[in-house]
């Protein structure tokens, strides 16, 4: 609109301008009030829970993980330890060209492109702001020629932990087991007990053996380090530690040398050896072959290497020693003829005629004697000596199945021996009961027979005989069998308490003289089923021999074990302690499927395990404590 | 009652067109803004020093246009304006070449960004535009005004600057406010802009603006992403409660879980390591400023003048306001930056050339009597 007006009001302009500049000002001290009230509400109100947050923000618990026990043999030879391994870590924030560096890397260090693959799928799946591994172990050289140009690779490092090891390889694997990493199973389970937290900065868990059945005081308790953190997680500065416990050392009973004298005797064979102090229960040796190399399962096994062990024929995985249910064969003989004198059944003079051959009345068939041609007159004594069946398939047949049952279930079978590990078996002691249960069908006599010498449904662990044995050689004392020697808490060894079951009593304790009698002369009189074996042993020992049928023979066939299949032949028993007069050790040794029974095969094998430890420890009694004292 | 010192001193400063009472607070605020910066920026020298030149710079400048006389700037705003719009087009021609935001021109050695022209000559040209008749306007000057608000708003708000084309709408729009906008009109538009709301959200704003808001009306949707720095900052202000965690002593910024520490959400900073007392200074301070910058519109007898120092003035609230409104939780992130207190140098200048107008009007204002 055209010129400018000079007729302006300019005190009413001036008026029109003022009123507004008012409005404003009300305007902007409401914003004002508004914003101070909004700080006033963050600063005053919200103050404690935002100042959490920030706290929360900025300071990071960091669990640390405590050093897990180490085990020991008996003399301080250490069979499982921790050792510290490198890996190769990536923070991928700080890294401008994470291809290009990758592949640097990979021809520095020589790795193949898998590993490359692998570490960007673990990046996926990382949150963010974590590091994450490259390589999970690095060898001597790739660790000196990465230190050496560290300095070009920022956001790359070298993280150090310790992992388990165990040095003795397959040696010791059914007895201490091994470790292996955390599974959902295992979260699980430790979520239940309310010992996860405990778990925060763990990688591992026993899984097997004393690794397993120890794991609460391997384990330790879990320290924390609170840090402060920046916004890319990275530690800034540590606020306080509240340093882990380590976990406690554990001394076990075995002895490193007699274990691999037992191993060597089994090389190439199933079965299994068992030495035990007979005073304490105490494991000497336990050796479950073939075995494997517990080192496999620490760092995560291959799908492909399990599933060799799993579809093994030979069954490395099996703890024979306590998973192995056998027949026991002629080994319980002993407590059978016990039994028999106990009840009455039999005098320590009452023989019968053997013609080599039993007949139940009425019944036509011949359970026939291992000697085929008859042992003539035999006692009970005899009867152990020279492993007479017909003598036992007569007592067996007077006493029947149910007492037998139930005496032998005094003796530990059919039941756990309680050893310190987990993986173990009941095994089966037959009864009339058990049988109607089990297939609905009415015990026969003849099973009773087997049963007398056995066989039949009766199984039984190796660990199962040791135990019984120890309780003939000790008269009834009914001894817990383990592995664990004592602990060590803080420096300070403790030895581990010997438990026991309840002792068997007999009515007549001069029944175990008749009995032990007769298992000394098994090794020790010429007419011994293992006298051979024991021919010139520096030692007085006692044993009884058993060869277990794996399958049953008809009546007329003949057993001819290099005729048959190997899975067919026979199983070697041998049960034995020594000295025969004042036991200290128990001896067991089962092989399965052997070309000989338990007088040619096993017995040969316990002589040389006990005359190993004869050496080390009656005649190096004082050299053994002295080894303790070194240690 | 001035003292006798004060009537010595006073018109020296008046000779050299200073405003004392304006010139105090923004000398602390620029003091106070070195050391917030030093804390914010991890302890490093180097970028306070960068800063502090420029804040010298932002002084001469202030000091440069305070002595050019109101009626001289008045006869910028036209070219000043025209000029503005006509950049503001090369920058929108030349951005389509380039690719995504583009806000600045190089001229050779030169950059030039012309929305921060325009926050200087939008008031003036409003102020001038408005000055032509008798204030409260007509109807039709309204619309005219309008036309020239919504120009360069619309063109810096297609950069994209969703900030700075706010805070040159409001530059306008105060100048059409103060001149006497009648109350129905006022109603009118506030229905409008309810109206256009839709439009905006639909058509107008980019994705990463949506975000924006949608994380501003519930930053917990999303705490790792786009909520990530609103609920970080509140988490600072929150904890530094009454006295604060300490200059430098601020985890929340120290170990980097702030967002644009030293820039957009420097308050956040200041709240946590300085409290609600250092808040409340603060506050008090930006007050001051506001308060003398309206007195000298009151007191200035000039229209131009009085409309223009009024612009300015507002228009430094709502940077103030919304800036503290956004960091604190109350507005929608928008990229604007806590006046005198923030890294950066282009609207620090600006800032300062604006002042300077005021600082002008308000030692100009007797010789503008005389000449009127």
């Amino acid at each position: 609109m055209r010129h400018r007006t000079h007729i302006r009001d300019h005190d009413s302009e001036a008026a029109v301008f003022g009123r507004r500049v008012l409005v404003a000002m009300v305007i902007v001290v409401a914003a004002f009030i508004a914003l101070a009230s909004n700080m006033y509400h963050l600063q005053v109100s919200e103050h404690k829970e935002l100042q959490t947050r920030s706290n929360d923000n900025r300071i990071k618990l960091l669990p640390l993980a405590p050093n897990r026990g180490l085990i020991y043999d008996r003399n301080g030879v250490l069979l499982a330890e921790n050792t510290p391994i490198y890996s190769l870590d990536v923070t991928p924030e700080e890294i401008d060209n994470l291809e290009q560096t990758l592949s640097q890397l990979q021809q520095l260090l020589n790795f193949p492109d898998s590993t490359i693959e692998r570490f960007y799928r673990n990046l996926k799946n990382q949150r963010r702001f974590n590091n994450v591994p490259l390589l999970d172990e690095l060898n001597e050289k790739q660790l000196a020629v990465f230190a050496a140009h560290q300095h070009k690779y920022p956001g790359i490092s070298i993280e150090a932990r310790l992992i388990r090891n165990y040095p003795h390889k397959e040696l010791l694997t059914h007895a201490v087991g091994y470790v292996a990493k955390i599974n959902p199973r295992d979260v699980e389970s430790l979520r239940e007990s309310g010992e996860l937290p405990n778990y925060a900065a763990s990688r591992t868990i026993g899984k097997l053996g004393i690794e397993r059945y120890y794991e609460k005081d391997l384990h330790g308790e879990v320290g924390y380090q609170s840090v402060e953190v920046n916004n890319r997680g990275r530690a800034v500065r540590t606020l306080s530690i509240e340093a882990p416990k380590p976990g406690q050392d554990i001394v076990l009973e075995l002895d490193l040398e007699l274990q691999r004298k037992a191993a060597e005797l089994l090389s190439e064979r199933r079965g299994s050896i068992i030495l035990m102090d007979a005073t304490t229960g105490g494991i000497l040796a336990m050796v479950s072959a073939p075995s494997y190399d517990p080192n496999w399962f620490v760092n995560g096994i291959s799908v492909k290497q399990y599933q060799s062990l799993l579809n093994s024929t030979q069954s490395p995985l099996l703890n024979r020693v306590t998973q192995g249910a056998y027949p026991p064969a002629s080994t319980i003989k002993p407590q059978i003829g016990l039994l028999g004198l106990e009840d009455g059944t039999i005098e320590e003079d009452t023989r019968i005629w053997d013609p080599g051959w039993f007949e139940i009345k009425g019944v036509d068939r011949r359970y026939r004697d291992w000697l085929a041609w008859g042992h003539g007159w035999v006692d009970v004594e005899r009867a152990i000596t020279e492993s007479c069946d017909t003598f036992y398939y007569d007592l067996a047949l007077k006493l029947g199945v149910d007492k037998i049952s139930s005496f032998m279930t005094e003796f530990g079978f059919g039941e756990r021996t309680g050893i310190d590990i987990h993986e173990e078996v009941s095994a089966l002691m037959p009864s009339r009961g058990w049988k109607r249960a089990r297939f609905g069908q009415p015990w026969y006599a003849g099973e009773t027979l087997s049963v007398g010498i056995g066989q039949s449904y009766w199984t039984a662990t190796p660990m199962q005989l040791a135990v019984a044995t120890a309780m003939v050689a000790n008269k009834g004392e009914h001894l817990i069998p383990r592995l664990l020697r004592g602990k060590i808490q803080d420096g300070v060894f403790e030895e581990a308490l010997i438990a026991h079951r309840e002792k068997l009593t007999l009515s007549d304790s001069s029944n175990w003289e008749i009995i032990t009698r007769g298992m000394r002369n098994v090794n020790m009189s010429p007419k011994g089923t293992a006298h051979r074996a024991f021919k010139d042993a520096p030692y007085s020992s006692a044993g009884k021999t058993g060869t277990a049928q794996v399958r049953s023979l008809g009546q007329e066939e003949e057993y001819n074990a290099e005729d048959i299949a190997e899975r067919y032949r026979d199983n070697a028993m041998y049960v034995g302690y020594a000295p025969a007069d004042d036991p200290e050790v128990v001896v067991v040794v089962a092989i399965e499927n052997s070309l000989g029974g338990g007088g040619s095969v096993a017995a040969p094998v316990a002589r040389e395990i006990l005359d190993v430890w004869h050496a080390r420890f009656n005649n190096g009694n004082k050299q053994q404590e002295k080894t303790n004292a070194d240690n | 009652m001035l003292t006798t010192e004060e009537r010595q001193r006073s018109p020296i400063l008046k000779k050299l067109h200073i405003d004392g009472p304006l010139l105090i607070p923004l000398i602390v605020l620029s003091v106070l803004s070195l050391f917030v910066i030093y804390s914010a920026a991890g302890q490093d020298l180097e970028v306070v020093e960068r800063q502090s030149i420029r804040i010298g710079l932002s002084f001469v400048v202030l000091f440069v246009v305070a002595q050019i006389p109101p009626r001289a700037l008045s006869r910028f705003a036209v070219p000043a304006f025209c000029g503005g719009v006509l950049l503001l087009v090369a920058v929108l021609v030349f951005g389509e070449m380039g690719k995504g935001a583009q806000r600045w021109l190089d001229i050779g050695p030169l950059t030039i960004q012309p929305s921060e022209i325009m926050k200087l000559a939008m008031p003036l040209m409003l102020a001038w535009y408005m000055n032509q008749h008798p204030i409260p306007p007509s109807i039709y000057r309204l619309f005219g005004a309008l036309v020239l608000v919504i120009i360069p708003t619309l063109l810096i708000a297609r950069q994209p600057d969703l900030g700075t084309s706010l805070l040159v709408a409001c530059a306008g729009l105060f100048v059409i406010f103060l001149a006497g906008l009648s109350w129905k009109l006022v109603t009118a538009a506030a229905i409008a802009a309810a109206a256009f709301t839709p439009v905006l959200w639909f058509y107008l704003m980019h994705d990463y603006q949506r975000q924006r808001v949608l994380t501003f009306l519930n930053p917990e949707r999303d705490p790792l992403g786009s909520g990530y720095h609103i609920i970080q900052s509140k988490i600072a202000i929150g904890s530094g409660g009454i006295d604060g965690k300490g200059w430098l002593q601020g985890t929340q910024s120290q170990l980097e879980f702030l967002p644009e520490r030293h820039t957009d959400f420097i308050f956040s900073v200041f709240s946590e390591e300085f409290g609600l007392t250092g808040v409340i200074l603060l506050l008090a301070l930006y007050g001051f400023i506001i308060l003398r910058g309206l007195i000298i519109a009151l007191q200035t007898q000039d229209i131009f003048c009085k409309l223009l120092a009024g612009s300015l003035t507002l228009t430094f609230f709502v940077y103030v306001f919304v800036n503290i409104g956004m960091v604190s939780g109350l507005l929608p992130v928008v990229g604007v930056p806590l006046p005198l207190i923030s890294y950066g140098g282009t609207s620090m200048v600006t800032l300062m050339a604006g002042f300077g107008m005021l600082m002008s009007i308000a030692t100009h204002h007797r010789l503008v009597m005389k000449n009127g």
